[in-house]
Protein backbone atom coordinates (compact mmCIF):
# COMPACT_ATOMS: atom_id res chain seq x y z
CA UNK A 1 0.00 0.00 0.00
CA UNK A 2 1.53 3.18 -1.06
CA UNK A 3 2.48 5.83 1.79
CA UNK A 4 3.80 9.30 2.09
CA UNK A 5 7.27 9.52 1.76
CA UNK A 6 8.20 12.32 3.80
CA UNK A 7 6.63 14.21 6.79
CA UNK A 8 4.22 17.16 5.55
CA UNK A 9 6.12 20.12 6.38
CA UNK A 10 4.33 22.91 8.66
CA UNK A 11 4.39 25.80 6.11
CA UNK A 12 2.41 23.26 3.80
CA UNK A 13 0.14 22.31 6.27
CA UNK A 14 -0.68 25.46 7.51
CA UNK A 15 -1.23 27.04 3.55
CA UNK A 16 -3.48 24.30 2.88
CA UNK A 17 -5.29 25.33 6.23
CA UNK A 18 -5.70 28.86 5.35
CA UNK A 19 -8.53 28.21 2.76
CA UNK A 20 -10.60 26.63 5.24
CA UNK A 21 -13.10 29.99 5.77
CA UNK A 22 -16.06 30.74 7.24
CA UNK A 23 -18.59 32.55 6.00
CA UNK A 24 -21.26 35.11 8.14
CA UNK A 25 -24.63 33.54 8.17
CA UNK A 26 -27.07 35.48 6.60
CA UNK A 27 -29.65 37.14 8.85
CA UNK A 28 -32.70 38.53 8.38
CA UNK A 29 -34.62 40.96 10.98
CA UNK A 30 -37.40 39.66 12.49
CA UNK A 31 -41.36 40.57 11.83
CA UNK A 32 -42.59 40.99 15.13
CA UNK A 33 -39.30 41.89 17.30
CA UNK A 34 -37.12 43.37 15.16
CA UNK A 35 -34.68 41.34 16.12
CA UNK A 36 -32.01 39.15 14.06
CA UNK A 37 -32.89 35.63 13.19
CA UNK A 38 -32.12 32.83 10.42
CA UNK A 39 -34.21 33.00 7.40
CA UNK A 40 -37.02 30.21 6.95
CA UNK A 41 -36.35 29.79 10.96
CA UNK A 42 -38.50 31.06 13.78
CA UNK A 43 -37.05 33.62 15.53
CA UNK A 44 -35.60 32.56 18.41
CA UNK A 45 -36.29 35.71 20.45
CA UNK A 46 -39.56 35.93 20.31
CA UNK A 47 -40.75 32.57 19.33
CA UNK A 48 -42.89 33.39 16.60
CA UNK A 49 -42.51 32.45 12.46
CA UNK A 50 -44.88 33.61 10.08
CA UNK A 51 -46.69 35.47 12.65
CA UNK A 52 -47.14 32.46 14.85
CA UNK A 53 -46.05 32.15 18.28
CA UNK A 54 -44.22 28.23 17.59
CA UNK A 55 -42.25 28.25 20.40
CA UNK A 56 -42.73 28.94 24.23
CA UNK A 57 -40.37 32.15 25.12
CA UNK B 1 -46.49 14.00 -4.81
CA UNK B 2 -43.80 13.46 -1.36
CA UNK B 3 -39.87 14.03 -2.68
CA UNK B 4 -38.38 10.51 -3.15
CA UNK B 5 -35.82 10.03 -0.03
CA UNK B 6 -32.37 10.12 -0.77
CA UNK B 7 -29.23 9.11 0.73
CA UNK B 8 -29.08 6.75 4.03
CA UNK B 9 -31.88 5.13 6.37
CA UNK B 10 -32.80 7.04 9.72
CA UNK B 11 -31.59 4.68 12.03
CA UNK B 12 -29.68 1.47 12.12
CA UNK B 13 -31.11 0.38 8.60
CA UNK B 14 -34.61 -0.16 6.87
CA UNK B 15 -36.26 -1.82 9.50
CA UNK B 16 -35.58 0.59 12.23
CA UNK B 17 -36.02 3.85 9.47
CA UNK B 18 -39.72 1.95 9.42
CA UNK B 19 -39.68 1.95 13.25
CA UNK B 20 -38.79 5.22 13.56
CA UNK B 21 -41.18 6.77 11.42
CA UNK B 22 -43.94 5.10 12.31
CA UNK B 23 -43.17 5.72 16.15
CA UNK B 24 -42.73 9.58 15.46
CA UNK B 25 -46.04 9.01 13.39
CA UNK B 26 -48.10 7.62 16.58
CA UNK B 27 -46.37 10.47 18.77
CA UNK B 28 -47.20 13.29 16.47
CA UNK B 29 -51.07 12.47 16.12
CA UNK B 30 -50.94 11.76 19.93
CA UNK B 31 -49.63 15.30 21.02
CA UNK B 32 -50.46 17.70 17.89
CA UNK B 33 -47.07 18.67 17.77
CA UNK B 34 -43.51 17.24 18.52
CA UNK B 35 -40.27 18.77 18.33
CA UNK B 36 -37.49 16.36 15.97
CA UNK B 37 -34.70 17.12 13.65
CA UNK B 38 -35.68 18.71 10.32
CA UNK B 39 -34.54 15.55 8.30
CA UNK B 40 -37.31 13.08 10.31
CA UNK B 41 -39.31 15.68 9.98
CA UNK B 42 -39.74 15.52 6.51
CA UNK B 43 -39.43 12.29 6.00
CA UNK B 44 -42.33 11.58 8.62
CA UNK B 45 -44.46 14.11 6.68
CA UNK B 46 -45.17 12.18 4.09
CA UNK B 47 -46.45 8.86 6.56
CA UNK B 48 -48.74 11.04 8.77
CA UNK B 49 -50.57 12.59 6.06
CA UNK B 50 -51.24 9.18 4.21
CA UNK B 51 -52.32 7.95 7.76
CA UNK B 52 -54.85 11.13 7.69
CA UNK B 53 -55.96 10.15 4.13
CA UNK B 54 -57.40 6.83 5.64
CA UNK B 55 -58.37 8.72 8.21
CA UNK B 56 -60.53 10.98 6.22
CA UNK B 57 -62.15 7.50 4.65
CA UNK B 58 -62.50 5.99 8.10
CA UNK B 59 -63.54 2.58 6.62
CA UNK B 60 -62.65 -0.82 8.60
CA UNK B 61 -60.14 -1.48 5.47
CA UNK B 62 -58.12 1.41 6.22
CA UNK B 63 -58.15 1.29 9.97
CA UNK B 64 -56.52 -2.07 9.71
CA UNK B 65 -54.14 -0.28 7.04
CA UNK B 66 -53.41 2.50 9.75
CA UNK B 67 -52.93 -0.61 12.28
CA UNK B 68 -50.43 -1.60 10.71
CA UNK B 69 -47.95 1.32 10.91
CA UNK B 70 -49.62 2.78 14.41
CA UNK B 71 -49.72 0.21 17.22
CA UNK B 72 -51.35 2.08 19.27
CA UNK B 73 -55.33 1.12 19.16
CA UNK B 74 -55.76 4.63 20.96
CA UNK B 75 -53.99 6.77 19.05
CA UNK B 76 -55.51 5.14 16.26
CA UNK B 77 -59.20 6.12 17.52
CA UNK B 78 -58.08 9.63 18.20
CA UNK B 79 -56.80 9.58 14.52
CA UNK B 80 -60.26 8.40 13.22
CA UNK B 81 -62.45 10.35 15.40
CA UNK B 82 -61.15 13.77 16.20
CA UNK B 83 -58.04 14.25 13.83
CA UNK B 84 -59.66 12.59 10.68
CA UNK B 85 -63.41 14.68 10.48
CA UNK B 86 -61.59 17.70 11.19
CA UNK B 87 -59.66 17.88 7.49
CA UNK B 88 -62.84 16.83 5.45
CA UNK B 89 -62.85 20.31 3.48
CA UNK B 90 -59.06 20.11 3.33
CA UNK B 91 -57.38 18.32 0.02
CA UNK B 92 -54.19 17.34 2.02
CA UNK B 93 -51.46 19.76 3.85
CA UNK B 94 -52.14 18.45 6.86
CA UNK B 95 -48.98 18.87 8.89
CA UNK B 96 -46.55 22.14 9.49
CA UNK B 97 -43.24 21.98 9.53
CA UNK B 98 -41.59 24.86 11.13
CA UNK B 99 -37.61 25.27 11.66
CA UNK B 100 -36.21 26.50 14.76
CA UNK B 101 -32.93 26.57 14.37
CA UNK B 102 -30.17 24.21 15.44
CA UNK B 103 -30.24 21.53 18.30
CA UNK B 104 -27.89 22.71 21.29
CA UNK B 105 -25.08 19.49 21.55
CA UNK B 106 -24.81 18.07 18.34
CA UNK B 107 -25.71 21.56 16.47
CA UNK B 108 -28.67 19.30 14.77
CA UNK B 109 -31.33 21.66 12.07
CA UNK B 110 -34.23 21.07 14.70
CA UNK B 111 -38.13 21.32 13.30
CA UNK B 112 -41.23 21.15 14.85
CA UNK B 113 -44.07 19.35 12.87
CA UNK B 114 -47.63 19.74 13.80
CA UNK B 115 -51.07 19.02 13.21
CA UNK B 116 -52.52 21.85 11.65
CA UNK B 117 -55.59 22.71 14.50
CA UNK B 118 -59.00 24.21 12.82
CA UNK B 119 -59.06 27.84 12.10
CA UNK B 120 -57.05 27.10 9.42
CA UNK B 121 -58.89 27.67 5.89
CA UNK B 122 -57.81 25.00 3.73
CA UNK B 123 -57.43 25.69 -0.14
CA UNK B 124 -61.32 24.23 -0.64
CA UNK B 125 -62.84 26.52 1.91
CA UNK B 126 -61.33 29.48 0.24
CA UNK B 127 -62.45 28.22 -3.33
CA UNK B 128 -65.54 27.52 -1.86
CA UNK B 129 -66.24 31.00 -0.57
CA UNK B 130 -64.49 32.57 -3.78
CA UNK B 131 -67.27 30.81 -6.02
CA UNK B 132 -69.86 32.06 -3.37
CA UNK B 133 -68.72 35.64 -3.74
CA UNK B 134 -68.71 35.14 -7.48
CA UNK B 135 -72.32 33.19 -8.03
CA UNK B 136 -74.07 36.20 -5.87
CA UNK B 137 -72.01 38.87 -8.00
CA UNK B 138 -73.07 37.16 -11.21
CA UNK B 139 -76.72 37.09 -11.58
CA UNK B 140 -76.27 41.29 -12.02
CA UNK B 141 -74.02 40.58 -14.92
CA UNK B 142 -76.61 37.35 -16.13
CA UNK B 143 -79.11 39.68 -16.35
CA UNK B 144 -77.09 42.47 -18.55
CA UNK B 145 -76.18 40.07 -20.74
CA UNK B 146 -77.84 37.17 -20.16
CA UNK B 147 -76.35 34.59 -22.90
CA UNK B 148 -77.22 30.96 -22.32
CA UNK B 149 -73.37 30.59 -21.74
CA UNK B 150 -73.18 32.27 -18.88
CA UNK B 151 -76.75 30.66 -17.16
CA UNK B 152 -74.88 27.45 -17.54
CA UNK B 153 -72.42 29.14 -15.44
CA UNK B 154 -74.39 30.24 -12.64
CA UNK B 155 -76.50 27.32 -12.64
CA UNK B 156 -73.31 25.26 -11.60
CA UNK B 157 -71.89 28.06 -9.19
CA UNK B 158 -75.19 27.75 -7.37
CA UNK B 159 -74.66 24.54 -5.95
CA UNK B 160 -71.49 24.78 -4.07
CA UNK B 161 -72.28 28.21 -3.65
CA UNK B 162 -74.87 27.17 -1.01
CA UNK B 163 -72.53 25.02 0.51
CA UNK B 164 -69.80 27.82 1.03
CA UNK B 165 -72.65 30.31 2.38
CA UNK B 166 -74.28 28.33 4.95
CA UNK B 167 -70.85 27.15 6.78
CA UNK B 168 -69.13 31.09 6.57
CA UNK B 169 -71.22 34.12 7.53
CA UNK B 170 -68.18 36.23 6.06
CA UNK B 171 -68.22 35.24 2.29
CA UNK B 172 -72.22 37.03 2.61
CA UNK B 173 -70.63 40.14 4.23
CA UNK B 174 -67.71 39.54 1.46
CA UNK B 175 -70.94 39.10 -1.47
CA UNK B 176 -72.88 42.04 0.17
CA UNK B 177 -69.79 44.38 -0.36
CA UNK B 178 -68.83 43.73 -3.68
CA UNK B 179 -72.25 44.19 -4.75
Amino acid sequence: MPVPKRKMSRSNTRSRRSQWKTTATTLVLCERCREKKRPHVACGTCGTYNGRQVLDV
Amino acid sequence: MPTPTKGPRLGGGPAHEKMILANLASQLFEHGRITTTETKAKRVRPLAEKMITFAKKGDLASRRRVMTVIRSKGVVHTLFTEIGPRFAERDGGYTRITKIGPRKGDNAPMAIIEVLVEGTPGKKAVVNEATATAAKAAPKAVAKKAPAKKAAAKSDDAAPAKKAAAKKAPAKKAAAKSK
